[in-house]
Formats: structure tokens, sequence, C-alpha cells
């Protein structure tokens, strides 16, 4: 099933929630939708006979200046065909709804979100740091991000 | 005689207490700098959390600062062991962005080298999954093997370990005249010593008693887990991004994809991830025979190379399956020479995402087993 196709789909039966549908050149596709409609959205794309989307490829964190986003890249195993979702969150408060209990794969990728991009996965069983130390400050894939001169005592150049 | 009798009393009626024990990160059994903390009832396993993060050199930060080509050592890094497979996807993403089209030469000099690098990689797989369960010689003779693929990696980008060989829109040097009777060489030498293990590693009956039926990963777990590569098709899944999403020229190449089938133990158990890689090295052989054959030898490897690398603005996604599983970049492009956002998923960071739930219920010496079956490389995991 083709991006637009699935967009129409999910339209028809979400409504508001879905927000956009970008397919400009070269770009990757994408739907935009919003943050509180996320896990049940993610549930009918796994679970609906016509989607199938089983398998998520990849979570990221993105800085949008004053918002944070997430990106989330989908496939099916036995449609062999992909989507990519989007939502944004604003800096001031970075919560989504966790979709670890759709995907476990999401369960480490949502820790790595956290802990460079700084986004909060509300409904996550363990939202603790992940690459850096669990006592960094910080998240150092923002594009304000200052490194802190000492950590724990040490100097950090 | 009432101190024992007290003795044996207090035993009997204290219940075994749990015990926490780390592995790591120094460990020789854990492939890198990875801690695992482990929860023991006796000798069984009834909790693992792993802690990483030892060797994190926060490459996705670094990436913004950097140029487009400056990135390609950077990501040579992110799995050392199989350097060329890591660039592939790098490249491929930007060419589709830039919309180039490399010569065709330089698709069957990317095959040939990233097939070369993928019995290396298995090669060293296999090799110390082996040394986990005890077995040496194997080991000596697959590093043995593995000189010979580097030594025409040497040649062809003068480097061992970490190549910069993939640029965007072609290679960074052409081949040398001995290059086709070098690669036919290294494959005999490759099949004599497979079929050499075959005998005195895989088929042994101690080592199938130690790899057999254990760390067992059912096929739904896996996907659940998005795990991939050898990992997933260890579980009977034919999953295998070079056929499912053929990228590059892979379909000019007749190979199998060779799947786990619980031939001396259960579907998906160690065992069945560990000859999936063996039978992978021979697929990789036949790939490297045809697309030796099929090469053209004139052409320049360089015709392609774009003058500026400054992709339009936009983003993409894009994967190939390396020896461990799918890696995949998430490029995002602003348009300027410097990228906004570089993502990798790791392939070693997902895979090894599953083995708090695959090592519940097994010995504390099997643990060691499940995570060398896994096949990770820390530098991927955290990056």
């Amino acid at each position: 099933m083709l991006p637009n196709e699935i967009y129409n789909n999910l339209k028809t039966e979400f409504g508001d929630a879905i927000i956009e549908y970008n397919d400009a050149q070269p770009t990757d596709p994408f739907i935009l939708i919003s943050t509180g409609m996320l896990f049940d959205i993610c549930h009918t794309l796994r679970d609906n006979e016509e989607f199938l989307f089983d398998y998520l490829m990849s979570l990221s964190g993105m800085d949008l200046g004053e918002n944070v986003g997430v990106v989330y890249h989908l496939y099916s195993m036995k449609y062999k065909h992909k989507l990519v979702l989007k939502v944004v969150a604003p800096k001031t408060d970075p919560k989504v709804p966790s979709v670890e209990m759709i995907w476990r794969s999401a369960d480490w990728h949502e820790r790595e979100a956290y802990d460079l991009m700084g986004v909060i996965f509300e409904g996550h069983h363990n939202m603790i740091r992940i690459l850096c130390p669990y006592d960094w400050e910080g998240f150092p894939l923002r594009k304000d991000y200052k490194v802190p001169e000492i950590y724990r005592g040490m100097k950090v150049s | 005689m009432s101190d024992k009798k007290r003795l044996d009393l207090e035993y009997s009626t204290h219940d075994s207490d749990k015990m926490r024990i780390n592995v790591g990160p120094q460990h020789p059994s854990t492939h890198g700098v990875l801690r695992l903390e482990v929860e023991v009832d006796g000798e069984i396993v009834s909790e693992v959390i792993p802690h990483m993060g030892y060797l994190h050199r926060s490459f996705e930060k670094v990436c913004e600062s950097m140029t487009y080509p400056q990135i390609i050592p950077y990501i040579d890094r992110i799995d050392y062991i199989s350097a060329m497979n890591n660039e592939w996807p790098y490249v491929m993403a930007l060419e589709k962005m830039m919309d180039i089209k490399v010569p065709e030469k330089v698709e069957y000099i990317r095959v040939i080298a990233a097939e070369l690098n993928r019995i290396a990689n298995h090669q060293i797989a296999v090799a110390t999954f082996g040394m986990d369960a005890g077995a040496f010689t194997p080991f000596l003779y697959f590093f043995r093997d593995r000189e010979y693929i580097l030594w025409i990696f040497e040649k062809l980008s003068g480097a061992r370990l970490l190549y910069n060989y993939f640029r965007v829109g072609g290679v960074s040097g052409d081949i040398y005249p001995t290059f086709k009777d070098e690669c036919l060489d290294v494959i005999k030498k490759v099949r004599k010593t497979n079929a050499e293990v075959m005998d005195l590693l895989i088929y042994n009956r101690i080592f199938i008693q130690r790899t057999a039926k254990i760390g067992i990963l059912p096929a739904d777990v896996a996907l659940s887990y998005a795990c991939s590569g050898p990992v997933f098709r260890g579980s009977g899944v034919k999953y295998d991004l070079r056929k499912d999403e053929t990228y590059s020229i892979y379909d000019r190449f007749d190979f199998d994809i060779p799947v786990g089938k619980g031939e001396v133990g259960v579907k998906g158990d160690c065992w069945d991830r560990n000859i999936v890689r063996m039978h992978e090295m021979e697929q990789s052989c036949k790939i490297i025979e045809q697309a030796l054959a099929q090469m053209p030898m004139e052409g320049d490897v360089t015709a392609a190379f774009p003058k500026k690398i400054r992709p339009p603005k936009g983003e993409i996604y894009m994967r190939a399956e390396g020896p461990k599983g799918d890696l995949g970049f998430y490029i995002v492009s602003n348009g300027s020479d410097k990228p906004e956002r570089v993502k990798a998923r790791g392939t070693s960071f997902v895979n090894l995402s599953v083995i708090p739930e695959i090592s519940k219920g097994y010995m504390f010496a099997d643990l060691i087993l499940i995570l060398g079956s896994i096949d990770i490389v820390l530098g991927e995991v955290d990056r």
C-alpha cells in the first residue's frame, strides 16, 4: 500500500488527529500526527489487516528549534511497505506517549531519544539514560546544548 | 551435634536468596566494554540488565559539524569489523538524495567488497563464539584466513580495518590487476576452512550439547524486538534486505537465504544462529564468484563523483543488509554541505535489546554463549 493510500485510510478513521501528509521530493513521504492519538494510531497500524506494520525499523528524536520531534520508520514484513510517522512536542513540555507496548524494540530507542534529545515518553516502564552516564546533565543532541565543564570533579574538554 | 542440627534447620527454612553479579565491562566474553548486571538464583539466571555507553563517542553530534564526505571515516568506526558494509547505506542514501547513478563497475566492486567483508565478519563471529564454548583451534584458522581478505582490502583502500573506501558516486580507487585472482584464491581458502570447521566445531558433539536448545528466540519475539540479520534468520524467518528490498545489483545474482531449522535442537537456539553464519559465508562466496565473472574490467570508478556534495533539503532513511543485520541511516539535510541530523540505527544496539528476554531461565555459563551468538560489536551499540 502506498503512503498516500495509508494516509487516506487513516484520515477517514482518525480525522483531525492526522495533521499533514508531506511528499515533497526527495523526502520520503511522511505523515504528521497529533501527539495525543499516537498510541491508538500505532496500534491500528500494527494490528489492522490492511497495514500490518509489525516492524519498527527506527525511532529518532529531532531538534526542530522550538519543538522536539520524534520520527518513526515502520515496515511491514507481509506487504513490504514502509511508512514514516512524525509527532511534534514543544521543548517546554516534551512529552510523547510511549509505543513500547506495541513494538518492544521501541524500549531502547525511546531511552536513547530521551537520553540524547530529552523527549519524555509517557508510559515507558524505565525512562532512564542509556548511552550517557545515569547522572549526566543536559541533552547532548539538542542544538543549544552546552558541554558541562566539570563532571564529577573531572574536567570535560 | 546440636550445632549441626541447627544449621540444617536454618538452611532448610531459609529461602535461597537471589544474588546479583556484575559481568564486565572489562570481561573477555562480553566482546567489548559491555556491563551486564545479572541476577542469579543459584546458577540460574533470573534477570539480566545491560548497561552500556562505555564506548559512546557521540557520533551523531559529531556528524552535525562535519561535511558529508568527512563523516564516512566516522561511519567506519561504528562497526569496525565490517566497515565496508557500514559505508554502503550512507553513500547510497546520499546518492539517492542527489540522484547520482554510479557506474556499473562501481556497483560490482561494492558488492565484492561488501561480501568479502561479510565473510570476514562472520569468521570473527563464529571464531569468538567457538571460543566462548571452549574451542580455540577454529579461532586460529579463521583469523589466518581473514588475513587474506584484509590484504585485499589493504591493496584496494590502503587500510586494513577502517577503509573509507565507498565514496558518494563511486569508490576511492580502482581495482588492481591481480584483484580477480586473489579474490578467487581467498574463496578457495574460505571454503576449505569452512569445511574443516564444520567437522571440527559445528557438528562436534560437545559443541552441540553446549549450544543447542539454549537462548531460544521465537520468531514473533524477534519480530517485536526488530531483530535482523542472522539473529532473525536463525529463528526461521527468511528476511534479508538483499532479496526483500533489493538494492544495488543484488537482483542479478543467484543466492539463497539460509535460515535456522532447528536441526540439532530447537528452532531459534544459539546453534541455529551460528549455522546461519556458516551457510551465509558460502552464499557470499557464490555472490563474489558471479560478480567477478560479470564485472566489466573497463571503466572509471570516479566518473560519477559530484563536484560538491550538497543534498537538497529533505530527509531519507536508507538501510542495507550488513553482516549483523540491517543497518540504517536517517539523514536530514538542510541544503548545506553539513547534515542537520544523522541517526544511525545500530544493528547490534537493536539485537542486543533482546538479551534480557532470551537469557532468562538458563544457566549462567549459557548466558555467555547466548551473548556470543548475538554477535555484537560494542562500537555499534554505543556509537
